[in-house]
């Protein structure tokens, strides 16, 4: 697989970056354990069904939250559909072209999806409107605008922070069965807020959030997905490198620690705490 | 207790790896071949390279370039799976690729390529790391100069108990699924995934299965390796 090129103002700053963490500082002044600064923005697309927009540093992901009706899979004909989806695009970094979705945008959208489908945060059984016949299809899509590392995390937060802001119409109980109602509007039902916390392993340390400055010359990726409850629903390793088996579970003190904070924040911003109400 | 007497769906201790048998150098045009089965997996690897790498201005002057398939055939699986390349598909030719590259000495082939190609003939829960195990014996066979062997293991949760090595319906079933991939040696992860749910003590718990459970299929790698290496005599 041929290298992504990024700018060379990046790869100038390899040696600094090295030289910092071996001193366990990093290159924009923050802690091996933080995040970079973060701002959430909820319906921000009026036209979409639940919207957000991250930015994570100078990172940005735009997520927007779709509904339709349709069939139901064959294989679970009492269930709605849910589907994520992302895609970098071409004006996200100057290595980024248009085209088909590349492995790295199709590991990006499934480590996302997993996450969500496994914290379950929505109920697919919610979503059955005549069992068999129709059902609920709530697409996300998510788009980054800017890439500046760690589109993982903040195309997580975008998602999980425009599902939770979503209004989908109300699905009444009615005699023949569920029928839609389409007057009234209500509150997606979520169950959960799962947080992704990605590590970079730069030297044989780990640090959270990496820039790309830190991604280009990272040994290994590693992203634990955390429910609400800390318990772990997603986790992928990236990148041509290794992870010693201590720093695995070093990385997951870590993450229940870090993802607490974030998903404070996805709270304030949302409204919604843990997707119950 | 039922904690002794515990079995799975089709019959194994919850630490048991399915049946299994390797074999290296089963193609004649490849530069290097193997094959593994474990259960109903079925799993034929070819590598080819280091070869020149082409389009030219996309090699490395530093290294080779390891490209890597895993493709399923149609009817491999229960329903059939068409032979486009799936979503699937194409993350786990990434991820795959991403946990063989830290075992290759690429360094010293600068200029070329490596393929490694992975079919899938039948697919019954675990052909990602199964592919793994399989594939770093086809590179070793290539005679392409490694660190270490990789090997991979699945574990997962299944009834509220952590298992070894998830078949097709403890896959489908369970709550949890985790695939690891390891150099033994080096004691160094290459790939992880998981998904499902997890707590932390589970989490640790099933990655340390994962991990005896490829130490095993370790073994096998070395004797299969060695066996090659007896036939061609």
């Amino acid at each position: 697989m041929r290298e992504k090129k990024q700018p060379l103002s990046v790869y100038l700053l390899s040696k600094q970056v090295r030289q910092l963490i071996e001193l366990n500082k990093r290159i924009d002044g923050r802690d091996l354990y933080s995040f970079r600064e973060m701002r959430i923005k909820t319906g921000i697309v009026e036209k979409a069904d639940g919207s957000a927009v991250v930015e994570l540093g100078k990172t940005m992901v735009v997520a927007g939250v779709k509904f339709e009706i349709g069939a139901p899979f064959p294989d679970s004909p009492d269930e709605g559909i849910l589907i994520v989806e992302g895609e970098i695009l071409p004006l996200a970094s100057v290595s980024e072209e248009p085209g088909p979705p590349t492995e790295e945008e199709i590991e990006l959208s499934r480590v996302i999806d997993r996450g969500i489908r496994g914290a379950k945060v929505i109920n697919l059984k919610d979503l059955a409107i005549k069992p068999g016949e129709k059902v609920l299809k709530v697409f996300v899509d998510f788009n980054v605008m800017n890439d500046a590392g760690n589109v993982i995390d903040a195309s997580n937060i975008a998602v999980i922070s425009a599902l939770l802001t979503a209004k989908y119409p109300d699905i009444k109980e009615l005699k023949g069965g569920r029928d839609i109602n389409e007057a009234s509007r209500v509150q997606l039902p979520t169950h959960n807020i799962p947080i992704s916390v990605t590590f970079a392993n730069l030297f044989g340390k780990l640090v959270v959030d990496p820039i790309t400055e830190e991604e280009v010359i990272a040994d290994a990726r590693l992203t634990l997905t955390l429910t609400s409850e800390e318990r772990i629903c997603a986790v992928q390793k990236g990148g041509s490198g290794t992870l010693t088996f201590n720093q695995l579970f070093e990385a997951l003190n870590i993450a229940r620690r870090v993802s607490n904070d974030i998903r404070k924040l996805v709270i304030r911003e949302t409204g919604v705490r843990h997707g119950q109400e | 207790m039922p904690e002794k007497k515990y079995k799975r769906i089709d019959g194994r201790a919850p630490d048991e790896l399915r049946p299994f048998s390797m074999r290296v150098g089963i193609l004649k045009n490849a530069d290097g071949s193997a094959e593994i089965r474990l259960g109903k997996n079925w799993i034929i690897i070819a590598v080819y390279g280091p070869r020149e790498y082409y389009p030219k201005f996309e090699a490395s002057q530093e290294r080779a370039i390891l490209n890597c398939r895993y493709h399923m055939v149609p009817f491999s699986t229960t329903e059939r799976k068409p032979p486009k390349p799936s979503r699937r598909e194409i993350e786990l030719s990434k991820v795959i690729r991403e946990a063989l590259e830290p075992a290759l000495i690429l360094e010293e082939f600068p200029e070329m390529g490596i393929d490694v190609y992975i079919e899938v003939i039948q697919a019954s829960g675990g052909t990602r790391v199964s592919s793994i195990t399989a594939a770093s014996l086809a590179l070793a066979d290539a005679g392409i100069p490694m660190r270490d062997l990789v090997v991979g293991c699945s574990a997962g949760k299944v009834d509220g108990k952590i298992v070894l090595d998830l078949n097709e319906e403890e896959d489908k079933e369970g709550e949890a699924d985790l695939a690891l991939a390891l150099m033994p040696s080096l004691n160094k992860i290459t790939l992880l995934q998981m998904d499902g749910q997890l707590a932390p003590d589970e989490f640790k718990e099933a990655v340390e299965l994962a991990k005896k459970g490829a130490l095993k299929l370790y073994k096998a790698q070395i004797e299969a390796l060695r066996k090659r290496i007896e036939e061609m005599r």
